[in-house]
């Protein structure tokens, strides 16, 4: 019983840890709070079903240009509305208000076009299920995690490897010193959101494909753990997110499991808030020094 | 332009709140429909927690995303209060007051050490958990079946009950909370509080004890959501928990940020404007959030600071005061209700 609530937990858990890291690492760079990466995740789920019925079911196309059309919007996103706050060197707030209307409007630009009803998504890559004991795993779970933890190496290879990463990095520690070296601000930024836009949109597909129903809430929710799962691991840190996601969904799950699946949120979230007590700066995070 | 209508309306300001006054007390007496005065109830329950919240957000410069969440503990404890117990409104309204304070208190303690983005999602998922328990817990809240006949509240046996009274009964507390807001903001604790908005380094070298006044700021706030709360149960008299959810929240601080954060006569602008809109805009419902979004993303290109948020009336009163001195101690227009 426990070995099967650990088991979906952490497959549920590797999808949030996914979404969290473009949220995180879109922090890292912009210190700034997106709350438009749950809307992108709604928005991948949503493009790959329209694509599927439009490409006549073939799934492996849909989920390809899904994931080049959420890359899109995530661009557009940093393109249209938070690269001319920068230009304009608007407060923080602007930034994160901006994200936040931009939520709204992809939500409901959504539900308005789909509706508010939640829609059948179809399971492409069912498999079956084996037993570990007394514990069932379908191969669903098994795709999810192998497909999960295999972008977060390719991304750490990208972020800790290559060229690109470094001037990451070098952004998310000093805009200013990053540019007098050379670093296209604007191109990395936009790069990082077409990260998270990616990472959303395959994550939001397969949880479409593991519970075969996608609605235009969907992102809500997972906005919310994902917030949680970053902010548990510490912000701006990317093995944090990935730990911070898992241990949400393992929680979350043994909450339902054993205690009430009424609370399971609330449980999940009430000990983000007791974690917090005693780090402030999550799991992960180092102690930020101010500067006057 | 903007600064010199604003400058003009510092010079008249006692004229002006007292005109408004009169206005608002006139407009029950000529508007009949009880359409009209529903919405003006409404709007003035906004005006509450729109001004709470700007205290929150815009004077103390802590983001919260969870004004909701008081709002709905104050709804659910007036209801309870005045369902379960028959309590009077004189009871029901602190009560309502008291424990959303407590609520307020509470998650600030251990919150408030955090920095600025931690506490955003913090209160964000505090009004994801507190709208979980209002969902789940049956015996008290009743989950979502919601409270259904709430009394309507009585002072000390004077019953509220049309439209009219409501309308005082919510203008007396609009008022309430300007006078206590706007007391705190020009004591020496308002200085404290500006001071740790602009900058909390400097402020705690001052010898401002940050985390103390960031607590009351909470604590007040919050009180004034579940006031707002108290209100809108027993005026409606039916609550259950959709009413309270983030996106309740997210419209509160659209409208703060509408008026302008840190601007008090701002955030009467935004409740009012946004109130009406929507009203105004009924056969677009399904649009209203899409409009709220376009609105905040727009708003935040044009004017980052919403409407007045640039505008410090207290500094534009003392430039003009000054200004007869530049000009060549030529004297401005006598004020006529101040005699010096």
């Amino acid at each position: 019983m426990l070995l099967q609530q650990i088991i979906n937990g952490l497959t549920i858990g590797s999808t949030y840890a996914l979404v969290s890291i473009g949220f995180t690492m879109v922090f890292g760079v912009l210190e700034l709070t997106n709350f438009a990466n749950s809307s992108l995740y709604m928005l991948g789920a949503y493009f790959t079903l329209m694509l599927y019925n439009a490409t006549g079911h073939h799934f492996f196309v849909a989920l390809l240009m899904s994931i080049i059309l959420t890359g899109i919007a995530g661009y557009c996103l940093d393109r249209f509305a938070l690269r001319r706050l920068r230009r304009k060197n608007a407060p923080k707030l602007a930034g994160l208000i901006t994200t936040l209307g931009m939520s709204m409007i992809f939500d409901n630009g959504i539900m308005l076009i789909f509706g508010s009803e939640s829609k059948s998504f179809p399971n492409q890559i069912d498999l079956g299920r084996f037993y570990i004991g007394n514990a069932i795993v379908s191969w669903t779970q098994v795709i999810i995690m192998v497909v999960a933890f295999s972008l977060m190496a390719i991304l750490s290879i990208i972020v800790y490897g290559t060229k690109l990463g470094k001037a990451m990095r070098s952004t998310s520690q000093n805009v200013e010193a990053a540019r007098l070296m050379g670093i296209n601000i604007n191109s990395v930024i936009a790069f990082t959101f077409i990260i998270s836009g990616i990472l959303a949109c395959i994550s939001g597909t397969m949880v479409g494909m593991y519970y075969q129903t996608v609605d235009v809430n969907m992102g809500t929710m997972i906005g919310m753990k994902t917030f949680a799962a970053a902010i548990l691991g510490g912000v701006g840190v990317l093995p944090g997110a990935v730990i911070g996601g898992l241990i949400i969904g393992i929680i979350e799950t043994i909450a339902a499991g054993y205690i009430s699946t009424g609370y399971r949120d609330a449980i999940a979230f009430t000990i983000l808030i007791i974690v917090l007590l005693f780090k402030p700066t999550g799991l992960f995070g180092q102690k930020q020094i101010n500067k006057v | 332009m903007l600064e010199g209508f604003c400058t003009k309306l510092q010079r008249h300001h006692a004229a002006i709140t007292g005109a408004v006054l009169v206005i608002t007390c006139l407009i029950p007496f000529c508007v009949t429909s009880t359409y009209v005065l529903r919405i003006c109830v409404v709007a003035q329950m906004n005006i509450i927690l729109v001004l709470s919240l700007n205290m929150m957000t815009g004077l103390l410069g802590q983001m919260s995303f969870g004004h909701a969440a008081f709002f709905g503990i104050g709804a659910y404890t007036a209801a309870i209060l005045s369902t379960k117990l028959n309590m009077p409104a004189q009871v029901t309204f602190p009560a309502a007051m008291v424990v959303a304070g407590l609520f307020g208190i509470l998650l600030g303690l251990p919150t408030l050490k955090l920095k600025g983005y931690y506490f955003v999602i913090v209160t964000m998922v505090f009004c994801e958990i507190m709208r979980i328990v209002e969902l789940n817990w049956m015996e008290v809240t009743r989950g979502p079946l919601g409270i259904m006949t709430i009394p309507k509240p009585g002072f000390f046996g004077l019953r509220i009950s049309t439209q009219r009274e409501f309308y005082f009964l919510a203008l007396a507390l609009v008022i309430l909370t300007v006078i206590v807001i706007r007391n705190i903001m020009n004591s020496r604790i308002g200085y404290a509080i500006l001071a740790v908005r602009d900058d909390e380094v400097a402020a705690e070298s001052m010898g401002i004890n940050i985390f103390r006044y960031k607590i009351l700021v909470f604590a007040v706030a919050s009180c004034f959501a579940g006031l707002a709360g108290a209100l809108y149960a027993q005026y409606t008299g039916y609550i259950d928990p959709t009413s309270f959810t983030n996106n309740k929240s997210n419209e509160l601080l659209v409208m703060v940020i509408f008026g302008g954060l840190g601007n008090l006569v701002g955030s009467f602008i935004g409740a009012i404007t946004l109130s009406v809109i929507p009203e105004l805009l009924r056969g677009l419902a399904t649009y209203r959030q899409l409009i709220y979004g376009i609105i905040l993303v727009v708003l935040m290109m044009v004017k980052p600071d919403g409407l007045l948020g640039a505008v410090n009336f207290k500094y534009l009163g003392q430039r003009d005061k000054l200004k007869p001195l530049k000009d060549g101690g030529k004297k401005r227009g006598a004020i006529w209700w101040k005699k010096s």
